[in-house]
């Protein structure tokens, strides 16, 4: 049993430990401005990330591509997530909790590359058609460029400038939050109902109002937790694979607009790594994937322990 | 009216209304996240339950084009691969949470593993795919079935290490207590009376880190890569359902698409059979569960 337990440690060892090793010839042909440096095209003038043809790797428009998109889905999923477990926990009737934690629990099993069938198939046309355009529709008319001009955020060169072709940042990025959301909600839903009631009666029995319950009692004693939850939904974010891959639209470019197609850390493996001819090519993607490996280590621990700062002495919990 | 008291109940009008407020926005939060959510639940199923005919399930893909064609394959390659999977992850995960819930209880060592096994659940699955890929792929000079089933199994380990000892925490304590006085060895305690009286837990855990690695992609692409003929060498390159989907979702063809969309219904019944059963068992309580 010890032996079964002990492997776990094994697992991770192994893994860090070939991907160190295979790893190398890049590591050795660019070290760390792999993560940051690039070339310039010596015809267009424009930076050159990721040349197979040549064989000059760097990374960087992998790792814009991976913030942008967990960003956009945070930006999406942290306020309903938190919306939602304060319902679920502090507000719903008693029959339809059960239904609801049964079918949130559901959506944070399905396959991701069942999500992403759905992306391509719906998401992509909805944005492409309508959400996009209004989007554009404000961001690039003619006063918010007059008065905004100066933040390079808005216009033709802004957030949503550029050509609409649905695939893209934004389009990963909603994908991500739709897949990120269950996750965060249902363990800010477990960390909220760790808080002992007495907390909440005591609020109550002063006068509160119930939302002024939930401030002070509620969310005051289970914010370590929610923090965690986030950084959790964060790591699962940075590492999503297949969704990401097939809405993302492929291409090692950094734009600002979130419209522009783009690459994540995990798409390009995904998508390059059964394809890689060279062994430097295929090297500089699993020291991506190395990279990937570390950050969501180190992403998970952190959440981890947060949440366990705040469950810590609660029953233990079924998944 | 003293202007004290006036006061006091303009306060009390405004916090009546940031509570009415925020008890709309947390209902409203509540509307955006599961309507859009249902939506899309149902309309996976309708438009897999409207692609699903017997040829799916008993013919191998159509050369491209062409009409007609199943996933046969795909299915039985899954399950060959998701046979290795078990046959690694399940023992190994099992004896893992037996040690996590019974021998190590509260010692340094199992807090550490099982901080560890979080953790793995957390990287992603494109990451153990490249592991396996320069375990068994590298050495062995070719893609096969086998790389893919390690893959899987290593995903496994995690989640049934911890669903495992989750199941032996909530099985009582006066029931070991009663096997130790009888005088029965602790190790036969652990395998013959606490094992057995959370086996139904047990089950289901496996089942939901089956469901769960049934529809993983990203770590077949590169150890399994597909096929498109029968196959079961575990030798040699295997097709695979999730595989499969993801190759026609983004193929131009909307025979291929229909395809796409069975498929998908098929991993998402696995999903949906796997949660209600563990959400049953767990609901059951432990005891009554055990015969």
């Amino acid at each position: 049993m010890l032996t079964c337990a002990l492997s776990i440690f094994a697992i991770v060892a192994l893994i860090a430990m070939e991907l160190a090793m295979q790893s190398q010839l890049s590591w050795h042909k660019s070290g760390l401005p792999f993560f940051y440096k690039f070339n310039i095209d010596p015809d267009t003038k424009l930076p050159l990330f990721w040349d197979p043809v040549n064989g000059s790797f760097y990374a960087l428009p992998f790792l814009y591509g991976t913030l942008v998109t967990s960003l956009i889905a945070l930006v999406i999923a942290v306020p309903l997530a938190i919306g939602l477990a304060i319902f679920l926990t502090e507000m719903c009737p008693r029959v339809l909790r059960g239904p609801l934690s049964f079918f949130t629990e559901l959506l944070a099993a399905i396959p991701s590359v069942v999500y992403g069938l759905w992306a391509v198939f719906v998401l992509v046309p909805l944005l492409r058609e309508h959400v996009n355009p209004a989007f554009m529709a404000i961001f690039n008319n003619p006063t918010m460029v007059k008065l905004f001009g100066w933040t390079h955020l808005v216009g033709d060169d802004g957030l949503f400038g550029g050509v609409n072709l649905g695939l893209g940042l934004m389009a990963a990025g909603v994908i991500l939050s739709i897949m990120i959301l269950p996750i965060i909600a249902s363990l800010t839903r477990e960390v909220m109902s760790a808080v002992p009631n007495s907390q909440r009666e005591a609020a109550l029995a002063l006068g509160a109002t119930r939302w002024e319950m939930i401030r002070i009692a509620v969310l005051r004693n289970a914010r370590i937790g929610i923090v965690g939850s986030i950084i959790l939904g964060l790591g699962r974010a940075l590492g999503e694979t297949m969704a990401v891959a097939m809405v993302i639209g492929n291409s090692a470019e950094i734009h600002r607009s979130l419209l522009s197609t783009g690459h994540s850390m995990a798409s390009v493996i995904a998508n390059e790594f059964s394809e890689a001819t060279s062994d430097m090519h295929r090297s500089a993607l699993i020291e991506i994937g190395l990279a990937l490996f570390l950050v969501t280590i180190l992403v998970n621990a952190c959440a981890r322990l947060l949440v366990w700062a705040v469950t810590r002495g609660a029953p233990a919990q079924v998944h | 009216m003293k202007p004290g008291k006036q006061l006091s109940k303009a306060r009390s009008a405004y916090r009546s209304a940031t509570d009415h407020i925020a008890t709309g926005l947390a209902i409203l939060a509540t509307i955006l996240v599961v309507a859009p959510l249902v939506t899309i639940f149902f309309y996976l199923i309708y438009k897999g339950a409207s692609s699903l005919n017997l040829a799916f399930f008993t013919q191998i893909p159509k050369p491209e084009g062409e009409e007609g064609g199943g996933m046969a394959n795909s299915i039985i390659g899954s399950g060959v691969l998701l046979g290795i999977a078990s046959v690694l992850g399940i023992p190994i995960g099992i004896g893992g949470g037996i040690y996590l819930a019974e021998f190590g209880r509260g010692t340094r060592l199992a807090n550490a593993i099982r901080f560890t096994a979080d953790v793995l659940n957390g990287v992603p699955s494109i990451v153990m795919g490249i592991a396996a890929y320069s375990l068994v792929v590298v050495p062995m000079h070719h893609f096969s079935a086998f790389a893919g089933g390690v893959a899987l199994g290593i995903m496994m380990i995690p989640t049934v290490t911890r669903t495992t000892e989750e199941m032996l925490l909530m099985v009582p304590h006066s029931i070991r207590e009663a096997a130790l006085g009888l005088g029965v060895p602790n190790w036969r305690s652990v395998l013959e009376i606490t094992l057995k009286t959370a086996s139904p837990g047990v089950i289901t855990g496996c089942m939901l880190a089956f469901a769960r690695v049934a529809g993983e992609t990203a770590p077949l692409i590169f150890t399994a890569l597909g096929n498109q003929f029968w196959s079961v060498n575990l030798n040699r390159e295997i097709a695979a359902l999730p595989l499969q989907i993801y190759i026609y979702a983004l193929s131009p063809y909307d025979d291929q698409h229909r395809l796409a969309w069975a498929g998908a219904l098929v991993l998402i019944a696995l999903i949906v059979l796997a949660v209600s059963l563990v959400r049953y068992v767990a609901s059951r309580g432990i005891l009554k569960g055990a015969s």
